[in-house]
């Protein structure tokens, strides 16, 4: 179980590519610098590119959570 | 920071080949690129107003489509189908009306696969501030009008001006979809 508490989740379940990503983008502008938003989703590929969209932008991925299919990630906005 | 742009060359009409270059070109500006699509030939038809919501994907001549069906429609029978048959014989391609009803197929199974449909990833596209460019001469050809196209592309233009766009970047790239 995760131990960070997150300033806003978005929730992308049953959403498929490239929808996760963007609707992460989308949600992390609304943050102030230092929040942490959790995004929850069900798309596999989203494994490799939430990582790969904080890698280009400059977010830090605190924290990857793998529970009953779904994938749950931690992004610390810059 | 250096310019980066991403240009990507939308040549396609069929619902198949809509996707590509607006999921990358959404993506891309989502990462913070400079990203512009240039729909020219039968691509124009993804942002045509009216053509848009017909795009269809013909199982003649693509060999590669597979025989697969929506979740909502999976059960023994079209089970014992998917099985039997790698995808749908190219010979009932030519039966009026399979075009349509393999496009309404292929749009339910996105659909219930939580994949966006192109009106949405077009609106995507405009939120993340991707350039839609219209190509002039293939506009004059097919005789569509600007106001025949969606709201919110930029002027129509032709390859001088696209080519220019890309090659002043610092890092310029371009896709052909």
């Amino acid at each position: 179980m995760a131990t960070i508490t997150p300033d806003k989740t978005l929730d992308a379940s049953g959403l498929n590519c490239p929808l996760p990503v963007l609707k992460t983008k989308k949600a992390i502008e609304g943050l102030q610098s230092g929040q942490v938003l959790e995004v929850i989703t069900t798309d596999p590929g989203a494994k490799a590119d939430i990582p790969a969209f904080c890698n280009r932008t400059g977010h830090q991925l605190l924290e990857t959570v793998e529970e009953g299919g779904k994938i749950i990630f931690y992004l610390k906005k810059k | 920071m250096a310019t980066e742009r991403l240009a990507i060359i939308a040549t396609k009409g069929t619902l198949d080949m809509a996707y590509p270059p607006l999921i990358l070109a959404s993506t891309a500006a989502s990462l913070g690129i400079e990203t512009a699509v240039f729909f020219t030939f039968y691509g124009l038809n993804i942002i045509h107003k009216k053509r848009m919501h017909e795009l269809k994907i013909a199982p003649i001549g693509n060999p590669a489509m597979p025989m697969a069906f929506p979740p909502s429609m999976q059960n023994a029978v079209t089970n014992a189908i998917s099985s039997v048959f790698p995808g749908p014989p190219q010979i009932m391609g030519v039966i009026p009306g399979m075009t349509d009803l393999m496009s309404f197929m292929m749009k339910k199974t996105i659909k219930e696969h939580g994949v966006a449909d192109i009106p949405e990833l077009l609106e995507a596209c405009k939120e993340a501030e991707v350039k839609l460019i219209p190509c002039q001469m293939t506009m004059e050809l097919f005789g569509y009008k600007y106001e025949d196209l969606i709201d919110g592309l930029e002027p129509p233009a032709g390859a001088a001006t696209f080519i220019n766009y890309v090659i002043e970047a610092d890092k310029p790239m371009i896709i052909f979809v």
